[in-house]
């Protein structure tokens, strides 16, 4: 076998481990399925009514948002892992192998992947049963699948390098809820930007989860897309480039040291 | 049985203002045990890590199984197993589904992998808990999979570091058989322990290592016999001056003046008729009261107090679980 091959099985097999362990866990389990659907329901039922979204039923502007939020998060197994296989030496393990070793950052952001279409599944099919409907073509609904998964995949790169980084599993876990939680909700997710104060709107439209949540309006609501797809195809693959580097660098770094 | 397996010369390694690695040289032949032997923080995980390819030295070259672990990291890997203080396995995984893990990351392919395990799985006497998830399995279980986990590629050298701490006794023995069937089948071990007793019993061959250079090295017997033969010990009394016992002993001593360490007294010894009569004596005349008193064997402890001046297990029991601190 070519070492690209090797790569590509190293990369699969340790996939393969990160997800053996999420039926086994039922705590994850259920931040893959229920967390999503609680936060549909708590939105659409609770806040809905007290949100104006002009030109739109309530459900239908939330799911693209509320998604968008999920799928930032999926990739917190990832920072979790990590953290966990270095403090209990099992990177050590992996280094004394003739393996590729990126593997060990690749397959658990792969992982993340198949976790990211679970969430994504149920988050649909809760969100169609409280009312939300597609209103483009099955072609435009599968792009912005495909957008989502991309950009859960960054953000798994972005945990990767999070879980490296942080002193304990714990505090790779809480890092997401301190930064990422307050910027998502800091954008066109949940309520429309210029119902917020000027400062925060001004913030909101740089803020590059608007920038994603417009695109997947556009993908899935049929709203004047601009720029906003290929912005977030970059943003995507952006996050994916700084942060595979620097999660690699990183974990040459904290195995050598 | 010829061949040198592992050849380390003049490592060196410094994290911060901390020298791990002073200048270290070890040799090991081809199926056979080095022990290196050492108190928390001599450098001896540093060794091993450097060896094993996690981390390069800053100076100085080494070779295991012919191979520069500098240069050749990734065709040396082939040819290592490790198994470390902590057990490094998923515990989220059966104990069946590691040892396959380890072997598809060895590229053995799918089905010598789930072979090897089952094979690896009897062997170490975990088939009553091969489908089992390891956060259920207790401390010596794990040790033991650890263990298979580094022996799944049949690797030529074994590095073991400190693989029996923290075991009962019942499963040190276990390790300790399982070690030395390895050591029959041509395994060459690297063994890293703070136990003296585990070095005599498993190692043809010990470096005593101190603050990241070997100070002594030879087989059991040879670093017996350096400490000179046989040695006094006194167990002294709670509420006497250890001083006075060692001034009144000193006229007697073999060599290096008497040492006391939590009340036991210990010095070498040439054996005599009525020495342990006359030991008693002067302490009696100094007025140090003893609990116990007798003429022993030199073993390693000795060995290690005689060429360290400070016993060997000296803060083991309070940082037991600590020794990754020298690499951290």
């Amino acid at each position: 076998m070519s070492s690209f091959s090797y790569a590509l099985s190293d990369t699969m097999v340790l996939a393969r481990r990160s997800l053996l362990r999420i039926p086994r866990a039922p705590d994850l389990l259920l931040a893959f399925t229920v967390q999503p659907i609680m936060f549909v329901l708590l939105f659409v039922y609770v806040f809905g009514g007290a949100i104006q979204t002009p030109g739109f039923d309530y459900v239908d502007f939330l799911m693209p948002g509320i998604i968008v939020q999920t799928m930032s998060f999926g990739g917190f197994v990832t920072a979790l892992g990590l953290a966990e296989d270095l403090k209990k030496g099992l990177i050590d393990r992996f280094r004394s192998l003739p393996m590729w070793h990126s593997a060990v950052l690749a397959g658990r952001t792969v992982a993340d992947v198949a976790t990211n279409m679970l969430s994504l599944v149920v988050m649909i099919v809760v969100g169609m049963l409280v009312g939300f409907s597609f209103a483009t073509p099955w072609y435009e609904v599968l792009a912005g699948v495909g957008l989502m998964l991309l950009f859960g995949y960054a953000f798994s790169w972005v945990f990767a390098y999070v879980g490296l980084s942080s002193s304990s599993p714990e505090a790779s876990q809480s890092f997401g809820f301190i930064t990422i939680f307050p910027l998502t909700f800091a954008s066109s997710a949940f309520v429309p930007v210029d119902s917020m104060p000027s400062w925060l709107q001004t913030f909101a439209e740089i803020n590059p989860f608007t920038t994603v949540v417009d695109a997947m309006r556009a993908l899935w609501l049929d709203t004047p897309a601009g720029n906003d797809v290929w912005a977030a195809l970059a943003w995507s693959v952006g996050l994916i480039v700084v942060f595979s580097w620097l999660s690699v660098r990183r974990f040459r770094r904290a195995v050598s040291a | 049985m010829s061949g040198t397996a592992i050849l380390a010369e003049d490592l060196h390694k410094r994290f911060g203002e901390t020298k791990a690695l002073d200048g270290l040289d070890l040799k090991a032949e081809e199926g056979t045990v080095l022990g290196v032997l050492g108190p928390n923080g001599a450098g001896k995980t540093t060794a091993v890590r450097i060896l094993a390819t996690l981390m390069e030295p800053d100076q100085g070259r080494a070779t295991v199984a012919g191979f520069d672990v500098a240069k050749d990291a990734q065709a040396l890997r082939a040819q290592i197993g490790l198994a470390g203080q902590y057990a490094a396995v998923d515990e989220n995984l059966t104990g069946k589904e590691n040892l396959e893990m380890v072997g598809r990351l060895y590229h053995m392919g799918k089905a010598p992998s789930r072979e090897r395990a089952d094979q690896l799985i009897e062997y170490f006497e975990l088939g009553f808990a091969a489908d089992r998830m390891v956060k259920t399995y207790s401390g010596g279980m794990r040790r033991r999979l650890d263990l298979a986990a580094a022996m799944v590629a049949r690797p030529a050298v074994l590095f073991l570091d400190e693989p029996t701490t923290g075991l009962d006794p019942r499963s040190r023995n276990q390790m300790w058989e399982t070690i030395e069937a390895r050591v029959a089948a041509g395994t060459t071990v690297l063994l890293t322990t703070q136990y003296l007793d585990e070095a005599d019993r498993l190692a043809d061959r010990i470096a005593v290592v101190d603050h990241g250079k070997v100070i002594a090295e030879g087989t059991p017997a040879d670093l017996k016999a350096r400490v000179g033969g046989e040695r006094l010990e006194v167990t002294l009394a709670d509420d006497c001056d250890p001083e006075a016992a060692v001034s009144a002993l000193a006229p007697m001593s073999d060599g290096e003046r008497p040492a006391v360490s939590e009340r036991i007294l210990s010095m070498p010894l040439q054996r005599r008729k009525g020495e342990i009569a006359e030991a008693v004596r002067r302490l009696d005349e100094a007025g140090v009261g003893i609990e116990d008193i007798g003429v022993h064997e030199p073993t390693l402890d000795d060995a290690f107090f005689s060429l360290t001046g400070r016993p060997a297990e000296e803060k083991a029991d309070e940082e037991g679980e600590s020794g990754e601190e020298e690499a951290a």
